[in-house]
């Protein structure tokens, strides 16, 4: 029962005018299974769920369910066949009640004409038991979190007999505990025999849940095949079409030491934590939420500086008691919250870039603009920044640009010391991959790099020391030999 | 809980509504004693008769996610046309003729509207402006602009029926409420149920609030704003009728204005302008408190000059008031 095949594609090709948004995918799940469905932006993911939906009419290509081909899908009778999707925006009611969500569509189904709030009631009780969600039913959907509609959504869905439950993208705006969560709910309907589909493109979260993986390009078809065949580097080469070096960082040649601290201690947060950093080196700090490791991040910048203990820059003992002094002694931080905190995001590239060392293009009173120009072309070159010149708006900018532009910024202060906090949070893969390079490169020429995440195989590949972070205290210092550590 | 939930009926837009109109009350029975008596009632209930069914009506349309400026046109053209017609010998004298025109052309203008929204997309507000032109344009051009002033029999019939009659024991004066005050009465009930218990209701709740979700889930969306559409139509028909009948008139620019008073009733009522919310009992309320205003300005000796801009300011502070609420309500979501 857990290989026979609830639904197969095969060829599935879909044109909007002149863009080719599918150009021939084949994909399979099996019933009972949790499939996840993996591609960069705009490679089609979710025009082949609303092809799967009956949304779209395909151009070319077969679809079977339960090995019935059907042509011509409409979105009625791919719900009369168990296919239920819950799109990005949920599809949801924000004015009406839990209850009446969860059972509008039943209602409407049943072509019911004069409504009765108990059955409606019992209805979205029975469902949110099964998922086991609590939520208020006579709470309007608006006053909910996403976490709360999203799970609305699926409790609406599985009460239509649903035996596919497709969902595309449903990680992007839940926190970490909410991820886990809806997880366990992904997984007890699974144990119902219910067959399901994740969009998703992260991989920690596709290992945390998916059975098997297909990967699309640019509106092909990649690969397909049981999530133990993907490592991180296949991962990445399916997705991205290229291949990234995923060899472990080892400094070239390791040279004398650029920064060093002793006994930090910021009561409450972390204590006695001791560290260098030689040429070359590639430092990850890395813990749990709460070890202590954001505080550490913050005091180095200034933020909310340490009370105790020594900090060497360059053979030299400076003070850091305020991002002033920071500044002075040419540190550069990447706020873990980017767009909020280290873009301005309606301003230009070039503004960004230079917003941090604006006091160089002043030449008497007048700014040197052509100099500015210049120096942010330079860095859109050699960060390789996807914009046509230094004027669009950073909003204008995918995830992964816009924090080359954060980096831009502070390469452009000439750093001697670099900490960044999640620096590829919500980045793209391939962005991902090169943004690793470039802090390669940076510490390449001497400029001392301090990554601060909780991605793991992130901080393993690109780290060649790992401090791991312990209640405030610094746990073990370790370098990139492992595969695993204890947080 | 409980507490919570007893919480949110006392702030809820309906008893904040309650306080702002016994305020109200109070302010103008202390300087006018005379206020708090029987005729005051009847008076303002009266008066209330079209605006309640006019703001049903557009309350009906709101929820559904839209929004309709042609009733005031609809409505002079469905009085008129009756009137004009018995002028000119072409109908009969008879109640049922003259509300059954009336009801059919405001019935034929829903469907020319519903038309424009649901099968040609285009933007509500629009598309009832077009409405709105055309139809008193088109009927002053083809009926021409009369005065008429005395009712044909079955209209006066009704006009001398009266559900109640009370004389004031001091002044000698009799008030009178006539019996067509029983049509907003049936027609809240109606429409109540209708929202409240029928899938058609609950369905215009649904695309108003998104209608993308209701597609998706399997509404006729567009036989949902044909509904809602016709409906406030022909019930415009039929207010306009009870127009000419209590006012003993029927002129073609008659009701011309008054959709923004009855919109702001609404939202002062707590139908949100964006779609999906809405209440009969709220709507009521709305209608009462404008009508209240409207008419006891001079009770409190304010010169009909600084009516309109009293009116403004209460309509002002009553959708300050209701957008308040709804965005404590979705602030509640970060507790
Ligand atoms: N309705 C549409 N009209 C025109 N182009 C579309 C439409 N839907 C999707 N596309 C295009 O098809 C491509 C794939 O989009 P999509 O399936 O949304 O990608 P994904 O979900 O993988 O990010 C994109 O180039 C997108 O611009
Ligand atoms: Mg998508």
């Amino acid at each position: 029962m857990a290989n026979e095949v609830f639904l197969k594609l095969e060829g599935i090709k879909k044109s909007f005018g002149g863009v080719h948004a599918l150009r021939g995918v084949d994909l399979e799940i099996r019933k009972g299974e949790i499939h996840c469905l993996a591609g960069e932006n705009g490679c089609g993911k979710s025009t082949l769920i609303k092809a799967i939906s009956g949304v779209h009419d395909v151009d070319e290509g077969k679809i079977w369910i339960e090995g019935e081909q059907v042509e011509h899908l409409h979105p009625i009778d791919a719900i009369n066949r168990g296919v239920q999707v819950i799109y990005q925006d949920f599809a949801i009611f924000p004015n009406l009640t839990v209850a009446e969500n969860i059972a509008l569509n039943g209602e409407v189904k049943d072509r019911t004409k004069l409504v009765s709030w108990k059955r409606i009631h019992q209805v979205a009780e029975a469902a949110m038991e099964q998922v086991g969600a609590r939520m208020d039913p006579d709470m309007l959907l608006e006053q909910l979190p996403v976490a709360g509609k999203q799970m609305v959504a699926i409790c609406r869905a599985i009460i239509n007999d649903a035996k596919l439950l497709i969902l595309d993208e449903p990680t992007t705006a839940l926190t970490e505990p909410e991820v886990e969560r809806l997880f366990q709910v992904i997984r007890s309907l699974k144990d119902k025999g219910i067959a399901i589909m994740i969009v998703n493109h992260k991989l920690d979260e596709i290992y945390k849940i998916a059975d098997r993986l297909t990967i699309l390009r640019n509106g092909s078809f990649v690969s397909t095949g049981l999530i133990s065949e993907y490592d991180t580097q296949r991962f990445t080469r399916d997705l991205t079409g290229h291949e990234f070096e995923s060899k472990k960082y080892v400094p070239e040649n390791a040279g004398e030491e650029i920064f060093r601290v002793e006994h930090l201690t910021l009561p409450g947060k972390f204590e006695d934590v001791s560290f260098a950093i030689n040429k070359g080196d590639v430092l990850g700090i890395t813990g749990l939420l709460g070890s202590g490791r954001g505080e550490l991040g913050e005091a180095l910048f200034g933020v909310t500086p340490a009370q105790s203990g020594k900090i060497f820059l360059n053979g030299e003992e400076i003070r850091i008691k305020s991002i002033d002094d920071a500044l002075n002694n040419r540190i550069g931080y990447v706020p873990e919250d980017r767009l909020t905190q280290g873009l301005f995001m309606d301003r230009s590239i070039e503004d960004n870039t230079v917003v941090s060392s604006i006091r160089n293009y002043f030449h008497g009173l007048k700014l040197n603009e052509s100099e500015m120009e210049e120096a942010t072309n330079r860095w859109i070159g050699e960060l390789s920044i996807a914009a046509p010149s230094p004027k669009p708006p950073v909003r204008t900018l995918s995830g992964g640009n816009a924090q080359k532009v954060v980096i831009a910024k502070w390469l452009n202060t000439e750093p001697r010391l670099f900490i960044l906090n999640g620096p590829t949070v919500g980045v793209d893969i391939g962005a991902k991959a090169e943004i690793h390079a470039i802090l390669r490169g940076l510490a390449a020429q001497g400029i001392g790099i301090i990554i601060i995440s909780d991605d793991l195989p992130e901080l393993f590949t690109n780290c060649n020391k790992i401090v791991v972070m312990r209640q405030g205290k610094v746990g073990v210092i370790t370098d990139n030999s492992v595969d695993n550590i204890e947080l | 809980m409980k507490k919570g939930k007893r919480n949110s009926m006392l702030t809820s837009t309906q008893m904040i509504l309650l306080y702002v109109i016994i305020v109200f009350c109070i302010i103008v029975g202390l300087r006018q004693p005379a206020f708090f008596s029987v005729a005051t009632v009847i008076n303002i209930a009266r008066a209330a008769i079209f605006s309640a069914c006019f703001a049903l009506c557009e309350m009906i349309v709101i929820i559904s996610g839209g929004i309709d400026v042609s009733f005031p046109a609809i409505g002079c053209v469905a009085m008129y046309v009756p009137m004009y017609l018995i002028d000119k010998g072409m109908g009969s004298q008879s109640a049922w003729f003259c509300f059954g025109v009336a009801i059919l052309i405001g019935l034929g203008f829903g469907l020319f509207n519903s038309i424009l929204i649901a099968v040609l997309d285009i933007p509500p507000l629009i598309a009832t402006l077009a409405t709105s032109s055309i139809a008193s344009g088109g009927a002053v051009t083809i009926f021409g602009s009369h005065d008429y002033t005395s009712l044909p029999e079955g209209l006066q019939k009704i006009y001398n029926t009266n559900l109640i009659t009370y004389v004031d024991p001091n002044t000698g004066f009799s008030y009178v409420l006539n019996i067509l005050v029983l049509v907003p009465i049936i027609a809240s009930i109606i429409v109540a149920f209708l929202l409240k218990r029928t899938m058609l209701g609950r369905g215009l709740y649904a695309i108003g609030g998104a209608k993308h979700a209701a597609r998706v889930a399997g509404l006729n969306v567009r036989g949902l704003q044909f509904f809602a559409y016709i409906f406030s139509g022909a019930f415009t028909g039929l207010t306009a009728m009870i127009y000419t009948t209590l006012m003993k008139s029927a002129r073609i620019s008659a009701l011309m204005g008054d959709e923004m008073i009855i919109i702001a009733a609404c939202v002062i009522g707590g139908v949100r302008i964006t779609g999906g919310h809405g209440t009969v009992s709220g709507t009521l309320l709305g209608v009462l408190l404008i009508t209240l205003v409207q008419n006891s300005l001079n009770m409190l000796g304010i010169p009909t000059s600084w009516q309109r801009f009293v009116v403004g300011i209460i309509i002002l502070l009553g959708t300050i008031l209701t957008s308040w609420q709804t965005k404590r309500s979705l602030k509640a979501e970060k507790a």
